[in-house]
């Protein structure tokens, strides 16, 4: 191991942007309008209703000085640039090349309610990621409304429900199944949908036991929405026999494929007997997440569940595109529109960029970056594996635990998270709930980062490591090398505390007087 | 926030050379003879070291000598040593020094689940109590992880209270040492107390579950509550989470024993065996029951009232199980344990039940029989 390096981030300690600046500053003068644009805008160009009573309270300050504000902020970020081995998220380099499309006019200014005949180029482009989608996972049709993969988990529920209502047994199939180390966006989507919630424990393998499928499974059940391989990082082996066991029940399955970056190319969820399945676009096809949103889920099934996807889909008539509304068996809308095109569009550029033999080349790096880091993390001391007994390979991502250290030292997986930031590394990601390893994080290397990367990472790892066992302190009261301080996680549960906006601060903490520079 | 400290001096000594525990005199002296040495002290001082060391001076208020001012010697803690009349060298010691401190005094002991017993028992109303992991067993959920964990949840209620959360039902459970040493664990829930848990401070990225247990288990009690077949007996109990089945119904459940409800009225509390059975007639019996902390037993643990006739009139379709995820999740072993006393019973009552964990929210789980290879595995494990 070698030392991390150096690190202090900016700490520009200036106002909100709401405070600066002064009476009369301004960011542009425009001069009069001419003579004749005067007189043919006539005296009261606004019509009377349209017209503001009031000035608009905003800051007065020159562009220089917006501008120099904005930076100061974007130094006191870590930028998202840095090494983020970020498990169960996939994280990607969104690049610029697919920016760029996703900027050109022909899609940045049209919008959903043009004339179809009009939106030839970006239906196009839905309908040729739709077909790529589709030879990727075997399944009949894409549909990429949903706003995220817990809305494309939704979007399952809510076509489950649709299917079941349609052949007149939504009251007797009730149930979904899921097990305790899918996604919690299953049981929560699930159970907003109404249906009740099945969990099934991990067992010895690792994963839940085929019996306890077998006994949670019945004519009651709708639907079985599970992830293979899971945050664990453990492939289930049974996945076939677990679809045959859920269908031979006659529910319906579903495949998050949160976890897809592990088997890309490598397996299709149609062979494996599913009826439906999701991917994220915002992980796995590098489209940006651009914290926590805009992302796509896109929600693929069979032709038999075709007539249930919310409405419209994007069809191919002769030469010609068009929006399918009339579909009268949909379950409806999870999100308006078509979903966040752009983002449709960086994850064709991304797929059409890597071809059918990256995709499956970059799924088999991030596999072997994931084992290297997997064997380096383990000769750390006070860090063990999750289920450290099996001896079965992880795949994208392993979820470890701090318990050990934790026992020696006092010092958790939120602790390491804060001291992180101070050598200039993302904070891990510890683990979705339930924390089923006392003091998770959850590690992927994907297939970005060089190994000189992962090196550095682990180094910090290992730094803090020692700095639990040497000086805890100051592992406890990280970050110090930061614009802030530690947060103070109890002020999130009170909203007298926080606001969103200027307009809600100023109520909450009646300042008034703060409201210095508007106009 | 006050610390009290009370040490039990041969806590642990049974474990290291082979006996199941130190309750009992006998069993003291037999480990001392096999060459045991003490370890509740040292470790007692290891929690404490941690303390001074990230607040010094702060407030003590200990026993006197070996059970508890002598390890906090030197460590630069503002220490009280309490005035108690001459030792005994038998539990009535830890009751006295617990029942000497001031109110509103976190009583922090060094021992194992006889002394959390011990100190449970002299707790004044409203108080509250802290283990320093010392003992061969250790059921109750009133331990910290380690002496460390022990140390930095004592400095946080110092200087960061918001990264501890309290809990007014953390579970004082004990065996029966004699049963554990001829290899049966029969673990009994002997009351509830408030008790310190360090707090996993809530990260913003991706937002955490927000999870009230309690509700989350008061949600599920109230769906079985309303989902109750007229006409069959409910055997309810004993424990927390069976109880708020009585609780959904409106009636305070007898929470250490047994109650039975039919048609939504209680027709028995505290209820014997013979009570049970006479109760249940001929008629349709369910059987609702909770699960013991960390090892997970089901039936035969603590709740013996429940005759082997009636488990098997109930079957294993007639159990309703209540825990909460978290407590599923705390076990030692992802299994539920029956030991029924009639093996043949046992076995039939092996395979998967549903367990209730919220509203519309279900665990499944296995149950396993052989209880035997639970308590040896169990037994190794402490």
């Amino acid at each position: 191991m070698t030392e991390p390096k150096e690190f202090h981030a900016a700490r520009w300690n200036e106002p909100v942007v709401m405070e600066m600046g002064r009476p009369g500053a301004r960011g542009q003068l425009f001069p009069a309008p001419e003579p004749e644009v005067a007189a043919a805008a006539g005296p009261d160009p606004i019509p009377a209703a349209m017209r503001r009573r009031d000035r608009p309270v905003l800051p007065e300050i020159t562009e220089f000085e917006a501008q120099r504000h904005y930076l100061h902020l974007s130094q006191m970020t870590l930028g998202m640039m840095g090494v983020s081995l970020f498990g169960t998220c996939t994280m990607k380099y969104n690049s610029k090349t697919a920016e760029f499309a996703a900027n050109r006019p022909e899609l940045a200014e049209v919008h959903p309610y043009q004339h179809p005949d009009t939106l030839q180029g970006v239906l196009s482009i839905i309908h040729e990621f739709d077909l790529i989608l589709r030879a990727l996972s075997g399944m009949d049709r894409f549909v990429f409304q949903a706003g995220g993969g817990a809305d494309a988990a939704y979007t399952m529920a809510a076509v489950a429900r649709a299917y079941w209502a349609d052949r007149g047994m939504l009251h007797q199939r009730t149930e979904m199944v899921t097990s305790v180390q899918a996604h919690p966006c299953n049981p929560a989507t699930a159970a907003a949908a109404g249906f009740r919630v099945v969990n099934l424990p991990l067992e010895e393998n690792g994963y839940p036991s085929l019996e306890a499928l077998k006994a949670a499974v019945s004519e009651r059940t709708a639907l079985v929405m599970i992830n293979n391989p899971d945050d664990m990082g453990i492939y289930n082996p049974e996945i076939r026999e677990w679809v045959r066991v859920a269908r031979a029940a006659g529910a319906l399955a579903f495949y998050d494929h949160a976890n897809f970056n592990g088997v890309m190319g490598r397996l299709s969820a149609r062979e494996l007997g599913f009826d439906a399945c999701m991917f994220m676009l915002h992980k796995t096809f590098g489209a940006p997440k651009a914290g926590g949103g805009p992302a796509v889920g896109a929600y693929g099934c069979t032709e038999a569940l075709a007539p249930y996807l919310p409405a419209p889909l994007v069809v191919e008539d002769g030469r010609r595109f068009r929006l399918d509304h009339d579909r009268p068996k949909s379950c409806g809308k999870v999100r308006e529109f078509w979903g966040n095109v752009p983002q449709v569009v960086k994850a064709w550029a991304w797929a059409r960029a890597m071809g059918a033999e990256g995709i499956r080349l970059a799924s088999d790096i991030s596999v072997v970056a994931n084992n290297y880091m997997d064997k380096k993390l383990g000769e750390i001391p006070g860090l063990q594996r999750s289920h450290d007994n099996i001896a079965v390979r992880r795949m994208e991502m392993t979820r470890w635990s701090l318990g050990p250290l934790k026992e020696e030292t006092g010092i958790g997986t939120v602790d390491f998270a804060n001291r992180m930031a101070d050598y200039g590394i993302d904070p891990w990601w510890m683990s979705h709930e339930p924390w089923i390893v006392p003091e998770p994080f959850t590690p992927e290397a994907g297939e970005l980062w060089s190994k000189e990367d992962i090196d550095s990472w682990i180094d910090v790892v290992a730094r803090i490591a020692r700095e639990a066992r040497e000086c805890p302190e100051v592992v406890r009261t990280a970050p110090h090398n930061q614009p802030v301080a530690q947060v103070r996680g109890e002020v999130f549960d009170d909203p007298a505390r926080w606001a969103m906006t200027w307009r809600a601060h100023l109520r909450k903490r009646g300042g008034g007087a703060s409201a210095r520079g508007a106009a | 926030m006050r610390f009290g400290l009370v040490v039990n001096p041969v806590a642990g000594l049974g474990g290291a050379v082979g006996l199941k525990g130190t309750d009992g005199p006998d069993t003291v002296a037999e480990a001392l003879r096999r060459g045991a040495t003490p370890q509740a002290g040292p470790r007692a001082r290891r929690a404490f070291a941690i303390l001074a060391r990230s607040r010094p001076g702060a407030e003590v208020t200990a026993a006197p000598g070996a059970l508890g001012a002598a390890w906090l010697a030197g460590l630069g803690l503002d220490l009280r040593v309490l005035d108690l009349p001459p030792l005994s060298g038998t539990a009535r010691d830890t009751r006295l020094a617990v029942a000497a401190m001031a109110p509103g005094t976190l009583a922090v002991f060094a021992g194992g689940d006889g002394t959390a017993r011990d100190v449970a028992a002299a707790l004044p109303a409203g108080g509250a109590m802290l283990g320093i992991p010392c003992g061969v067993k250790m059921h109750s959920g009133v331990f910290a992880l380690s002496p460390e964990a022990a140390g930095h949840l004592l400095a946080d209620l110092v200087s960061a209270p918001a990264r501890v959360a309290w809990t007014d039902e953390a579970e004082v459970m004990d065996i029966d040492e004699a049963q554990l040493r001829a290899g049966r664990i029969a673990p009994r829930l002997f009351g509830l107390v408030r008790a310190p848990r360090g707090r996993g401070l809530v990260q913003a990225a991706k937002g955490m579950l927000r999870r009230d247990e309690g509700a989350a288990l008061a949600a599920a009690a109230a769906e079985i509550a309303a989902a109750m077949a007229p006409g069959t007996l409910y055997v309810i109990g004993p424990g927390t989470s069976a109880g708020a089945v009585v609780r959904a119904l409106g009636q305070q459940p007898t929470i250490l024993g047994v109650d039975a409800v039919r048609d939504g009225r209680l027709v028995a509390r505290d209820a014997r065996a013979a009570d049970l059975d006479r109760l249940a007639g001929d008629g349709p019996v369910r059987l609702v029951l909770g699960v013991t902390g960390q090892q997970g037993f089901l039936l035969g643990r603590g709740n013996q009232q429940i005759g082997p006739g009636l488990i098997a009139r109930a079957g294993r379709e007639g159990l309703v199980v209540l825990a909460t995820e978290d407590k599923l999740r705390a076990l030692a072993e992802p299994r539920l344990w029956v030991d029924t006393g009639d093996p043949a019973l046992d076995a039939r009552l092996g395979g998967y039940v549903r367990v209730h964990t919220g509203a519309g929210r279900e665990m499944m789980m296995r149950i396993a029989s052989g209880a035997e290879a639970a308590a040896s595995r169990l037994t190794e494990a402490s």
